[in-house]
């Protein structure tokens, strides 16, 4: 069975949100769209479920402070409890406040960093990567929208001609 | 038009009602001279406990005026327990004061709070926010209430109805070489004088923002607008300066002997954020009662934003203030934080945990942020959260480990809750809700997020 898809592209937001609503709304499949920038609202117009990333940075944040705490309270209490400059070595509480610059550095880091390592992950991104421009224009002034076709070419093509594309493509996906 | 619902006018007479009777109760009760404390202390302490209290206060004043030591000995023990119950006399006096004060200085400085964020808002042109206006201003208009009566009772402290400001006392000032120093700047014309030019400053700004707000939804042009932002610029230079120096006219200097130079930011982050709460609450009700028809979850949404990031605000200045005198540990200036850890321990370390670790995480939730009861409830923890930090500033350094939370502290803020709650929705029936002519209206009227 053939692999075809169809290629819809735009060179205005406003006018790819109409046709992304449009689209949805005949029940037709977006597999993908392309945009030279983020546009508002169009996660919400294609119906993604929103993002986790925030969650996964806060479960970093805590792993980040447990790590700090955990870390000096073996170096400074456990391990070597000396006095230095008459600082109280005797229990993690009582010497603390010496050690929250640390621990909210921590947090910081382990949040940031594993959510941005979370996020490159999430959405293949890596040095090297083959890019997946459909068109090149899409990274520049045109917006694009890939539509899967099930045997009904000339009825979607006319569609997407229909919801002010420029240019409308049935390209042969491999 | 918003119509004062007769339900909470009720509510707000009751509470000043049962307000005033517990202040008078408070001030009736407080001993009237040293016979009553030494039979009070007896009462209370049954050997050991009071004893070793006595024994501890002993230590405390030996430590304050050494030159007392190796005296003749009984009549050095007389001369040390007079002292001593004139000092617990002085701290218990103090107490229905010291509870008078805490409430009015914290309600008078919510609406400094909000008055500070709407001066922001019309500087910063924020798009959102303009539907808020009037609410603003209804809860500023407790302003000149507030004011009045506060003014009055630094009179009261200047002409030694109690001993709230030590340094108003001229017999502690001849003993005491520190705040003798500190003379020129802490005698009582001048402080009176710096507190007129705040609370006048203050009072005009207050009035002619509001009055313009009004004159501009009749206008043609954006002249009054033009006026406000130009008006509010002033303001907000004026209100920084006058800020600090309020913090250390009216709080800081309660403790004479100690200072701190990030201490007029802290006590601004702590009325900003219950500022900026109350606005959420005010806004939640009238919304809930079908008065703002152009607010949406979007606007509360921000607002939680404020009061989640002001709160951590607070908490960093709190820690900085706090780490950086602990770290040091240098004598002159520990004590300050000695007194509150041991004496104070539980509001001390409890109004971290109201104003820090309850609103991180309950408002960290972007979703939790747009609920009613998330905001009613975040906003009433961290109100209370911001009264126990003012108590904690008041307290220790006018009636020390004599602080309880009882009858004159609680009734002193119902008292001045309930004037608070009749001024400002007096207040929000005299004008139309929704500003007409602001040049940002629209903006904000289909403000999302």
């Amino acid at each position: 069975m053939s692999n075809k898809v169809i290629y819809a592209i735009y060179n205005d937001d406003d006018i790819l949100m109409d046709a992304v609503k449009k689209t949805r709304a005949a029940h037709h499949h977006i597999e993908e769209v392309f945009t030279p920038f983020p546009v508002h609202g169009l996660d919400k117009a294609m119906g993604l479920a929103p993002t986790r990333l925030a969650i996964c940075s806060f479960i970093y944040g805590c792993i980040g402070i447990s790590f700090a705490t955990w870390m000096m309270n073996f170096v400074m209490i456990q391990d070597w409890p000396q006095d230095i400059g008459g600082k109280p070595s005797f229990s993690y509480i009582e010497n603390m406040p010496a050690f929250v610059p640390i621990m909210f550095e921590m947090t910081v880091f382990f949040a940031a960093h594993l959510m941005v390592i979370t996020f490159y992950m999430r959405s293949k991104l890596w040095p090297f990567k083959e890019a997946e421009n459909p068109d090149v224009r899409t990274t520049d002034d045109h917006f694009l929208m890939e539509v899967a076709v099930n045997d009904n070419e000339e009825a979607l093509v006319s569609f997407f001609q229909g919801t002010g594309a420029v240019e409308v493509k049935v390209i042969e996906k491999h | 038009m918003y119509t004062f619902s007769s339900k909470l006018k009720t509510l707000s007479f009751i509470l000043m009602a049962v307000g005033l009777l517990g202040i008078g109760y408070g001030f009736l009760n407080a001993p009237k001279d040293i016979q009553e404390v030494e039979i009070l202390l007896a009462a209370e302490s049954h050997g050991e406990h009071g004893a070793a209290q006595h024994e501890e206060s002993k230590v405390a004043d030996d430590a304050h005026g050494a030159a007392h030591h190796e005296q003749a000995k009984v009549s050095h023990e007389d001369g040390e327990h007079t002292k001593h119950l004139n000092h617990v006399l002085h701290q218990l006096q103090n107490k229905p004061w010291a509870a008078l004060y805490v409430a009015c200085i914290f309600f008078m400085l919510i609406s400094m709070g909000v008055l500070a964020f709407y001066a922001i808002q019309q500087v910063a042109q924020a798009g959102w926010s303009p539907v808020l206006f009037r609410v603003m201003q209804g809860i500023t208009a407790y302003l000149p209430y507030g004011s009045a009566i506060f003014f009055f009772i630094l009179i009261l402290c200047g002409l030694h109805f109690n001993h709230l400001f030590i340094w108003l006392d001229p017999e502690v000032v001849a003993h005491d070489e520190l705040i003798a120093n500190k003379a020129s700047y802490l005698n009582f014309p001048f402080w009176i004088i710096r507190a007129a030019i705040f609370l006048i400053g203050w009072n005009l700004y207050r009035f002619y923002s509001a009055k313009n707000c009004v004159a501009q939804d009749e206008a043609n042009d954006n002249l009054f607008y033009k006026k406000n932002f130009k008006m509010s610029a002033g303001f907000l230079v004026f209100f920084i300066v006058s800020e600090s120096i309020m913090s250390w006219d009216w709080i800081m200097s309660v403790d004479p002997h100690w200072f701190s130079t990030l201490f007029g930011w802290y006590v601004f982050a702590s009325f900003f954020v219950s500022g900026i709460t109350t606005i959420a609450l005010v806004t939640v009700y009238l919304k809930s009662k079908g008065y703002l028809e152009y607010v949406n979850t979007s606007h509360i949404h921000d607002l939680a934003k404020f009061m989640f990031g002001i709160s951590i605000f607070w908490t960093y200045l709190w820690f900085s203030q706090f780490m950086l005198i602990w770290y040091a540990d240098i004598p002159e200036e520990i004590t300050y934080f000695i007194t509150r850890i041991q004496l104070y321990n539980l509001p001390f370390f409890g109004a971290v945990v109201m104003n820090f670790v309850f609103p991180l995480l309950i408002l960290l939730n972007t979703d939790f942020k747009r609920l009613s009861w998330v905001i009613v409830m975040a906003g009433t923890v961290i109100l209370a959260g911001h009264y126990v930090d003012f108590f904690n500033m008041i307290m220790p350094g006018t009636v020390g480990d004599r602080w309880f939370i009882g009858v004159p502290e609680i009734s002193s803020v119902l008292f001045f809750l309930g004037l608070f709650i009749f001024a400002v929705f007096t207040a929000l029936t005299k004008t139309p809700l929704l500003p007409k002519r602001n040049p940002f209206i629209e903006e904000s009227k289909h403000f999302h997020y």
